[in-house]
């Protein structure tokens, strides 16, 4: 290829041999997979949480171990050991069944182990919202006759939301950035591409600028989102209520 | 006179012990219908842990509740006192007990009217646009009409407690507790509060109310129950009461209050 010759803007073309069209879709991949990730955190965090709350001593053990371990372990290991060990895993257990291995999926398995990794940090982002929440609230929905789903749709999942939000977004900045280490384990992101682009090219630096450009903009909107969030599930407080008042 | 029929509400011998502290020693009481029965009594004599313990917010470690004639079926808990044995039972007796909290306790993240309608439309299962019109038309009754979109955090405490009577109010309660509902309020807002109380107890309202306000209560009260140090000290009309105490320690904490009450 004679890329050699080529101009910035002409490396960075949509189409080839311009690369720009792949590092778009590795920036999609990105955000697909960190969206993917972050519900899965969500939802275990929320079942963390609850289970760490629940005053259940086994339950709480469990998550204990849970949340430590993974809070404890670099991401970068626990991402490889995890897709290896999940894979490996998986395989045996399908050769004891009498069953063909399976090639799984990177999407599959990146989504996997980073929301497992992000549920660790929700559910102590999530414990701490519902704790902050106002006893008083809780005893007046129980008070009406709430039951405990009733109770807890409509009162403690909104009332921790204000204290919940700036920890889950942190959260998503960072499983947007922790995306790019799955490209580990050889899926190609927005960070793989990168490196793919750069190497075929030797314009490392050019790319990594685009790349970084990219993530600025995912970040950038991601705030816009989150802020907006914020200033709606905060209607009900005075500005500059100094440590969230009532 | 006392028929079966007539009884709103029947609390016998509630026992509440907080660790080694006792906190209920033993307290009954029966509301009739249209009945205002104050409960007072120094700090620590047990009469929020008593009411509490009606709605189950704080559960007795012996007793029985009956409310509008049927029995609130209780079992031993782990904890060493009782808990409800049939949880839907427990939730629907509740919602006959509307409670007024000290702190208002209002749902922040609700405006006004979202608070008054919350437990019609979802505990109560009541159409939307029905309980819209049975809230507005209670807060127009407690002077908060035109607060209905605001957030409790913009009101004053006054209004918030009104804006609690209101939400306890539309469920339409056989029987209302209140808890020092003038406690946490500030001196100059505490009138407000009171006329409405006031206003719901000459409605013929059944309620109970624990109280420090000495002179609201010898003036709604269709009966007084002075606790002291987690048994009943002296109960009966408030003339008696407030008038003349049959015991001493009675006579101590009305005679304490009744130099600044107007």
């Amino acid at each position: 290829m004679a890329t050699g010759s080529m101009t910035a803007w002409q490396l960075l073309a949509l189409q080839p041999p311009g690369w720009g069209g792949a590092l778009l879709t590795g920036a999609a991949t990105t955000v697909a997979i960190s969206l993917s990730a972050y519900w899965i955190g969500l939802g275990i965090g929320l079942l963390g949480a609850l289970g760490k709350l629940s005053g259940s001593r086994v339950v709480g053990l469990l998550l204990n171990l849970y949340t430590s371990v993974i809070r404890a372990v670099p991401e970068l290991i626990l991402i490889v050991g995890l897709y290896y060990a999940g894979t490996d895993g998986l395989n045996r257990l399908l050769m004891a069944l009498g069953l063909p291995p399976v090639e799984v999926n990177g999407f599959v398995a990146a989504v996997a182990v980073l929301g497992f990794v992000q549920g660790a940090y929700m559910t102590e982002v999530l414990r701490g919202a519902i704790l902050s929440i106002p006893v008083g609230q809780i005893e007046a929905a129980r008070s009406f006759g709430m039951s405990p789903m009733l109770l807890f749709r409509r009162v403690t999942l909104p009332a921790m939301l204000p204290n919940a939000l700036p920890g889950m977004a942190n959260l998503w900045m960072s499983v947007t950035k922790d995306s790019a280490l799955v490209a580990v384990v050889g899926y190609q992101e927005l960070a793989l591409t990168t490196r793919l682009a750069g190497a075929n090219t030797k314009q490392y630096f050019l790319f990594f600028l685009a790349a970084a450009v990219l993530y600025l903009a995912i970040t950038l909107l991601s705030n816009l989102v989150f802020n907006w969030l914020e200033r709606r599930v905060r209607r009900g407080q005075k500005p500059m209520a100094s440590g969230g008042g009532a | 006179m006392t028929t079966a029929a007539s009884i709103a509400l029947d609390v016998e011998d509630i026992h509440k012990r907080f660790a080694d502290l006792e906190v209920l020693k033993g307290i009954s009481l029966t509301a009739r219908r249209g009945d205002v029965i104050s409960i007072i009594g120094s700090s620590g004599s047990g009469k929020s842990t008593f009411l509490r313990c009606i709605n189950l917010l704080e559960t007795p470690d012996r007793g029985r509740i009956v409310v509008g004639g049927e029995e609130l079926r209780l079992r031993p808990g782990r904890k060493g006192s009782l808990e409800a044995a049939d949880r839907r039972q427990l939730e629907r007796l509740r919602t006959g007990l509307g409670m007024v909290f000290q702190s208002f306790n209002l749902w922040a993240h609700r405006t006004i009217l979202e608070n008054v309608i919350e437990a019609p439309v979802h505990v109560q299962k009541m159409p939307r646009s029905a309980a819209i019109e049975k809230g507005e038309a209670l807060l127009a009754k407690v002077g908060l009409y035109d607060k209905r979109d605001a957030y409790p955090a913009f009101l004053s405490g006054g209004q918030q407690q009104r804006a609690a009577i209101a939400r306890a109010l539309c469920v339409d309660p056989a029987v209302m507790l209140f808890d020092e509902p003038t406690s946490a309020l500030d001196p100059e807002l505490v009138g407000e509060v009171l006329k409405v109380i006031r206003d719901l107890a000459e409605e013929g309202r059944t309620m109970l109310l624990v109280t420090h306000e000495m002179g609201f209560a010898r003036d709604v009260s269709s009966h007084v129950m002075f606790l002291d140090r987690g048994a009943v000290g002296e109960e009966g009309p408030p003339a008696q009461v407030f008038g003349d105490p049959q015991t001493a320690r009675c006579r101590d904490f009305t005679r304490s209050f009744s130099g600044r009450q107007s």
